[in-house]
């Protein structure tokens, strides 16, 4: 569950030095271009430009925050989710993003980087997550409309990032995607259950439309004109699809799906474009994205806070744990000796 | 009530209560891997728990479901062991709150798991079938859960200074709470009567070699067994079980005539 964060730059660590490149890199660089352009997949071991690396880094390290981060919001209503089928489906849901957390460290580690030194950064605040998960989610309805509307938008980035040109990131995404797409569909089924119940259940769910409709197009990230990062990484073959494209394929598949469930989409601007051959939509509002991006969401501090707080007070737990290994260690080798 | 609902739902309880106070971990955990790991006892605990109120609710007839049974009967109703509803923490009052800690986490996962290891295993020779094949499937999966919580006694105990002081003050507030599984209760005994259930004596010995075992491997020292004996499941609860039914219930019963 993610997308935006591709073209938001972690705050700076003061480590960047620029390297001059010698005819070594140059023969090297050639050789990782020409396979960029074959439309080739790059492993761990190969060679690769400093710049792709950290790139790959970043964004793979801030698509596994928000993958934790994202447990957050719906792990607020498993305590209270209305049936024990449904809350049997959430914990699992929320588990399985838990799960692509893991993929994504692990492939971000593939890269040179410690599982630890990229919670280092999201704990400090300088590595940034998607800020989708910085609203908070009000009503059961939410959970719901967080796997249609926002799993479904984050699936659209994601399928391209299965043909990512780096191999690792590649493959953990067939299987985020297969996940995500579940979890797409069972909040539009839940929703859908909740549109035959009672007025007040359709009221919850419009409600909870309304709140996430603008939220989630403001996840595809800023308009193309504004992308200063996107080119690069279409020319890396990182990201396959603008952000305007990915926006507007969200936008066309999601009309005819709200028709159906039976709510409205709060855009007064939202209608079919004969020439186009798509919906116009109205203006996303992208001072409040800005806002919320660089920490002012009505959730940034209560989430950050709470990831802060669940690795310190495992601290003593990890601490046992490697301790016992060790002295496991040390009596298996004095067995031995 | 008939002598096998009275027992299934004691058994359902447990697995609910536990469910649902493992799954306070989920997003929470001490590492990423532990909370996937409790997010996944916590869906086995619900998914036997869901099983079972199936079958009380096959049994009751008329319009009983699995959702009214777990989300519209009072705490008093409830039939769980004491134990299993306790917060994450050392002893409280029900109102207080203190932060997550994972040794009673692992303490209460361990001592329940323990019995139910050998609990399920003699349900699998119940006289009810359907209870049988629920137990067939759940040994499958305590096994799992025996396994994950002895691992961590046995590294949280013999870990650190600090490990091990917190987890044997985890035994020592939860272990008196085990006195319950071995006082009968009348379900117990009319279950037992029937052929449906078991004397749980009969099991005390495996589950104390299985609990003293896992405690000298991990270095910590078993505590007596006395004081206090608690009776959840005769429907005398402590102050804990009531704010976790009212959480957990609060949706449901804000909507009774929801669909979800």
């Amino acid at each position: 569950m993610y997308t935006q964060s591709f073209n938001v730059p972690d705050a700076p660590d003061g480590k960047t030095v620029p390297l001059a490149p010698s005819k070594e890199d140059a023969a090297l660089q050639a050789a990782f271009d020409t396979r960029i352009d074959a439309d080739g997949r790059i492993e761990p071991q190969d060679w690769m430009p400093e710049a792709y690396r950290k790139t790959l880094v970043r964004q793979i390290s801030q698509h596994a925050h928000s993958e934790i981060v994202g447990m957050l919001p719906e792990g607020n209503w498993i305590s209270r989710a209305p049936s024990l089928k449904r809350k049997a489906i959430l914990i699992a849901k929320v588990q399985d993003e838990g799960g692509h957390g893991l993929y994504l460290y692990s492939a971000a580690e593939t890269l040179g980087t410690s599982r630890d030194q990229m919670l280092e950064g999201l704990h400090s605040g300088r590595a940034k997550y998607s800020s989708i998960f910085n609203y908070p989610t009000l009503t059961w309805a939410d959970v719901g409309v967080i796997g249609w509307l926002v799993d479904g938008a984050a699936i659209m980035n994601q399928i391209p990032l299965c043909r990512c040109s780096y191999g690792p990131y590649a493959r953990a995404m067939v299987r985020v995607c297969k996940e995500e797409s579940f979890h797409q569909r069972q909040g539009y089924e839940a929703l859908l259950v909740m549109m035959t119940g009672t007025e007040e259940q359709k009221a919850m769910v419009q409600d909870a439309v309304d709140r996430w409709w603008w939220k989630c197009l403001a996840m595809f990230g800023p308009p193309d004109a504004d992308s200063p990062n996107s080119a690069q990484g279409m020319r890396w073959g990182i990201k396959r699809v603008s952000n305007d494209d990915l926006r507007q394929k969200f936008v066309d598949a999601t009309v005819p799906q709200a028709k159906v469930l039976g709510v409205t989409l709060p855009d007064p601007d939202l209608k079919w474009n004969e020439e186009r051959q798509h919906h116009d939509y109205g203006r996303i509002d992208w001072n409040e994205f800005w806002e919320t991006v660089n920490g002012n969401g009505p959730c940034n501090k209560e989430r950050l806070a709470t990831r802060v707080k669940a690795h310190n007070d495992g601290q003593w737990v990890r601490d046992a744990a490697l301790a016992h290994a060790r002295k496991q260690q040390s009596r298996n080798m004095k067995e031995a000796a | 009530m008939s002598t096998a609902t009275d027992y299934l739902l004691h058994l359902a309880d447990n697995a609910l209560v536990l469910g649902q106070r493992n799954a306070e971990w989920c997003g929470h955990g001490p590492i990423l891997e532990e909370d996937i790991a409790l997010s996944n006892v916590s869906l086995d605990l619900i998914g036997q728990a869901r099983l079972l109120y199936q079958l009380v609710a096959s049994l009751q007839g008329g319009d009983a479901t699995e959702d009214k049974l777990a989300y519209f009967r009072d705490t008093g109703e409830f039939r769980n062991y004491t134990l299993l509803e306790l917060p994450h923490s050392g002893p409280l009052s029900g109102y207080a709150h203190a932060s997550l800690d994972y040794g009673t986490t692992i303490v209460r996962n361990f001592l329940y798991s323990a019995l139910m290891a050998l609990l399920w295993e003699a349900l699998e020779k119940s006289a009810n079938a359907d209870l049988a094949a629920i137990a067939s499937k759940s040994l499958k999966e305590v096994r799992y859960h025996l396994r994950h919580s002895r691992d961590w006694l046995v590294r949280l105990g013999d870990g650190t200074d600090e490990s091990h002081a917190r987890t044997q003050a985890a035994l020592d507030h939860l272990m008196p709470y085990t006195q319950e599984f071995w006082t009968g209760s009348p379900a117990e005994a009319a279950a037992f009567a029937a052929g449906i259930g078991v004397d749980l004596q009969t099991l005390k010995a495996d589950w104390d070699g299985i609990v003293d075992g896992a405690l000298t491997e991990a270095t910590l020292k078993r505590p007596l067994l006395e004081g206090y004996v608690s009776e959840g499941k005769k429907g005398l609860h402590s102050e804990h079980l009531g704010f976790l039914l009212a959480e957990m219930q609060s949706l449901a019963r804000a909507h009774p005539n929801g669909n979800w």
